[in-house]
């Protein structure tokens, strides 16, 4: 099919009519990334008056272009024109978005002090963000705390616009309430305020740093690849900060060995993968109008069960290696020394490029999922669980299935739920985050997220009912 | 091993082809003129609305067909030549069967109006239908779609989407009112008007006008009145597009004549989906079906017959289902738009006006008859089972949640609908909890 005009609307390619309330969220939202690109540029703004316009700029311009967008049609499924959108189709608008984001993620992981990070102080991207940084623990801002502050208004500004995108359909709007809530609270606000209560990343009066944990409840191993480092038990047990340090630490081990299997079993990997997750939290949010550039194909899924269990394997042999250099003090297993040959390949091939630059620069490309498909331990974790042992299934509704293909177009972890619903089949399968957007597209009513009892869960009936032409042997 | 020959890769004729396949070594070929690959033709609508791509509708990747071993032979068959088991295409070549099966679907309607083979006036039900409505319907200020039905209705909500105003002509004083009852009609009706189409009931199409190139410039109505358009989209109805098996000495009526093993009158042809034409119909079945599940349900019931035994098309208990914009339908059993005189009728409707649910039931016995649930989901393997098992109207009530298919937390109204049964019909009936228990054993047919 030939396309339409291009348009640069990530929401609607043809919005009906751009109203001025519209242009004017519009042109706050473009007010505040100028804001951004031109502090990175180093341009004399005060940062007191540059991050408040940037940040709110952001929220309530892109909040005021939402409203006006999908409150002024009638509730429903809004994909009109995505395969049309240069943004959404991987046209030049996409690239665009990629190369830039990507660029992003490499200065941040590895050239810090292009985006003004500087030991000498702050400049810059990173110093427009010192006012808050003062505010919330009194010293400057680190690019990681510039990260953290962009990546929570991304998920909360464009999970706004995902709550009026699918107002009609209560599982995504409960779901996205949580999600924003997960980052703003468990990921931002509660570290913050700990590490200005002098409990994380402090400096004791004769000047000596105390170290630094993991403060993001949900953030858990094996995602958080770094919690059994030797530095992160250490500020755990950390004096000053108790008694925080070990409940965070108790809580981060009984998260993964407990929780998480008992939760994956009874509603599926779902509740962390599309619930609770930071990196869920931005593909659902930031990511939503890339969803459908997944890979469906067979090919794929053979490459994504080799690459997310040898990225599993990968992270529990560094674990384990990392665990026996702690408690056996030293620095090498079976001559290997186990921060070159295990923590640093590791985090700088996974934890940063992966995850990062390929997981999120990516987006416009590959995906809003490239991660949590084919590299997330934990997302590998809980779904052999799912896979095996879970009451979790998307339930097929017997024949209805007109195998259109909206289900698994929209998948972002790319299961061909086609596949399975036009055989009257329940979609079992480990890589599915349960984000109910099959279902919410689906035009005939086919497909159902349910927990339920585990017999039968599996089962491909002989035949589809409807048809009693064909009668299966007893 | 046999030769099979299937003409028409639409779902009819891939499901005859794939469940061969399963049950045999046969040589199986598939001819289509329209596309390479099979691929959902009622997903066309979300091609144009560019929800999905071409790619996208297909259900099989590529390689599945070599590696299944299905033939796929693109070609336009002009001739059917039963006596020497030959087919000749549309370039002069020929192709031998040993078993021939006629799946070649339908062409939309055309009455006999003035202008209706202009340019820009088209139906949608192929492919090369959806590619003329793409380059027809550029830089244009409106569109009339004509005809109250299912595809008229996609029609005009593929339209909308590119931002096309649109006039829909519905000779029906309601949409679609001869199946769907007032209530639901009228539902549709308030639906088409607040996406802001120009929705005329009880108007029909007289004329369509031409510009000097020979393209549609507007429509005349009934009424006379003149409407600038265009495009114009014909959407009454399909009919069996049979037209090559003239003096072929297969029987045709209105489509191709067979008996409930899909059997034509001569030997080793059968034809199934929507150009087959019962002699004695299901039921209350129409001799033509032309629906994507009854395409199957031949396709599945054929292959047996073909390959192990004679196999009657046996369709269970009726379902079906459509979106009408954004509001979901499906129906399982028989809804007739009039209550018919043995039939008792239920219908509650949501204050929001886009949810409803309608029940009819005999009189004498009370067993359910059918169900139309609008904008909200049901559970098939429910009502199949409840039909098998003669459950009453009173019975299907108590266990409505147990058909609940919405997705997690919606709001539930099985309470508001019984509580409205219950004052309409003086009965006292409360709904059960919703059982795994007893939506296993629905699902264990």
């Amino acid at each position: 099919m030939s396309s339409v005009d291009p348009s640069l609307s990530i929401a609607n390619p043809q919005p009906k009519n751009t109203d001025s309330i519209q242009k004017l969220g519009l042109a706050l939202a473009g007010l505040g990334i100028l804001v951004l690109f031109l502090s990175w540029g180093n341009a004399k703004i005060p940062a007191s008056i540059g991050l408040p316009v940037a940040l709110l700029g952001i929220l309530i311009g892109t909040t005021i272009y939402s409203v006006r967008l999908y409150l002024n049609q009638p509730e429903g499924i809004k994909n009109n024109g995505v395969w049309f959108n240069s943004l959404t189709n991987r046209g030049v608008l996409g690239w665009v978005a990629g190369i830039v984001l990507t660029g992003f993620y490499v200065l941040l992981y590895w050239f810090p002090e292009y985006i003004g990070f500087k030991a000498s102080g702050n400049e810059g991207f990173v110093a427009l963000f010192d006012p808050l940084s003062m505010f919330f623990k009194g010293k400057p801002a680190s690019q990681w705390f510039l990260y953290g502050t962009l990546y929570t208004l991304c998920i909360t500004a464009l999970g706004i616009k995902f709550l009026l995108k699918y107002r009609h359909n209560r599982y995504q709007f409960i779901r996205t309430l949580v999600v924003i809530a997960s980052q703003l609270f468990l990921a931002y606000l509660i570290p913050e305020i700990l590490a200005g209560l002098n409990y994380n990343d402090a400096t004791n009066a004769s000047g000596e740093y105390l170290g630094y944990f993991n403060t993001d409840l949900k953030n858990t191993w094996p995602l958080d690849y770094d919690f059994f480092y030797d530095w992160q038990l250490e500020a755990f047990q950390q004096e000053a900060y108790q008694p925080v340090g070990i409940l965070y630490l108790i809580i981060g081990i009984a998260m993964f060995l407990v929780v998480t299997p008992v939760i994956t079993y009874y509603v599926g990997k779902r509740w962390y993968c599309s619930w609770i997750c930071g990196c869920g939290g931005l593909a659902e949010t930031a990511g939503d109008p890339f969803r459908h550039l997944s890979s469906k194909k067979l090919s794929a899924w053979k490459l994504e069960r080799w690459l997310i269990h040898g990225v599993m394997v990968f992270v529990f042999i560094m674990t384990a290696a990392t665990i026996y250099g702690y408690f056996w003090n030293t620095g090498e297993v079976f001559g290997l020394n186990i921060y070159k040959n295990f923590q640093q390949p590791y985090g700088f091939l996974i934890g940063a490029t992966f995850s990062g630059v390929i997981g999120v620069g990516f987006y416009p490309m590959l995906g809003n999922r490239v991660w949590c498909r084919f590299g997330c331990p934990m997302a590998g974790y809980m779904g052999i669980i799912q896979r095996f042992k879970s009451r979790f299934r998307i339930t097929t509704n017997g024949g209805q299935c007109i195998s259109c293909g909206n289900c698994s177009t929209y998948c972002e972890q790319g299961i061909d739920v086609r596949a399975y619903a036009q055989k009257g089949q329940n979609i079992v399968r480990a890589s599915c985050v349960g984000c109910g957007i099959c279902s919410a597209v689906c035009p005939r009513g086919v497909l159902k997220l349910e927990n339920g009892p585990e017999a039968g869960r599996t089962d491909l009936p002989p035949i589809i009912i409807g048809n009693e032409s064909i009668k299966v042997a007893e | 091993m046999q030769h099979i020959v299937i003409i028409g890769n639409g779902i009819s004729g891939i499901t005859t082809a794939r469940h061969i396949r399963k049950k045999s070594d046969h040589r199986i070929t598939v001819i289509s003129a329209e596309t390479d690959h099979f691929y959902s033709r009622t997903a066309l609508m979300y091609i144009y609305m560019g929800h999905m791509k071409f790619e996208h509708t297909k259900p099989y990747e590529d390689w599945f067909w070599s590696n299944n071993r299905i033939e796929l032979k693109r070609g336009y068959v002009e001739k059917v030549d039963t006596n020497n088991k030959s087919l000749t295409f549309a370039d002069g070549t020929n192709m031998q069967y040993d078993k021939l099966v006629l799946a070649t679907g339908s062409k939309s309607n055309k009455f006999g109006w003035p202008g209706q083979d202009l340019k820009a006036v088209q139906g949608l039900y192929n492919y090369q239908d959806l590619q003329n409505m793409e380059e027809y319907t550029k830089d244009i200020s409106r569109a009339v779609v004509v005809g109250g039905g299912l595809i008229g209705i996609e029609m005009a909500e593929m339209l909308l989407s590119r931002n096309i105003p649109v006039t829909f002509l519905v000779r029906e004083g309601s949409f679609w009112n001869n199946v769907l009852p007032d209530e639901e009609s009228e539902m549709v009706n308030r639906h088409i008007r607040e996406h802001h189409v120009d929705l005329r009931l009880g108007t029909e199409l007289k004329e369509i006008l031409a510009d000097e190139e020979g393209r549609a410039r507007a429509v005349i109505t009934g009424e006379g009145e003149e409407i600038p358009c265009q495009f114009v989209g014909l959407t009454a109805g399909v009919s069996p597009n049979i037209g090559f098996l003239e003096g072929s000495g297969i029987e045709i009526n209105r489509g191709i004549m067979v008996d409930p093993y899909l059997e034509t009158n001569i030997k080793d042809v059968y034809a199934a989906g929507d150009c087959a034409e019962f002699r004695e119909p299901n039921g209350e079945r129409r001799p033509i079906e032309q629906v994507w599940y009854t395409g199957r349900m031949m396709g599945e019931a054929l292959a047996e017959t073909i390959c192990n035994k004679q196999t009657k098309y046996n369709p269970g208990h009726w379902f079906n289902s459509a979106k009408f914009f954004d509001i979901e339908y499906q129906t399982y059993g028989w809804v007739w738009a009039k209550a018919k005189e043995k039939e008792n009728d239920f219908y509650w409707e949501h204050e929001g006006g886009k949810i409803c649910l309608r029940l009819r039931w005999d009189k004498d016995s009370g067993r359910l008859l059918g169900v139309n649930n609008f904008g909200f989901r049901l559970r098939h393997h429910a009502f199949d089972k409840w039909f098998k098992e003669g459950r009453t109207v009173q019975f299907v009530l108590e266990h409505l949640k147990d058909a609940n298919f919405d997705p997690e937390f919606y709001k539930a109204y099985e309470q508001q609908i019984v509580d409205k049964f219950n004052a309409e019909n003086g009965t006292s009936i409360s709904p059960k909890k919703k059982s795994w228990k007893r939506i296993l054993e629905l699902v264990s047919n």
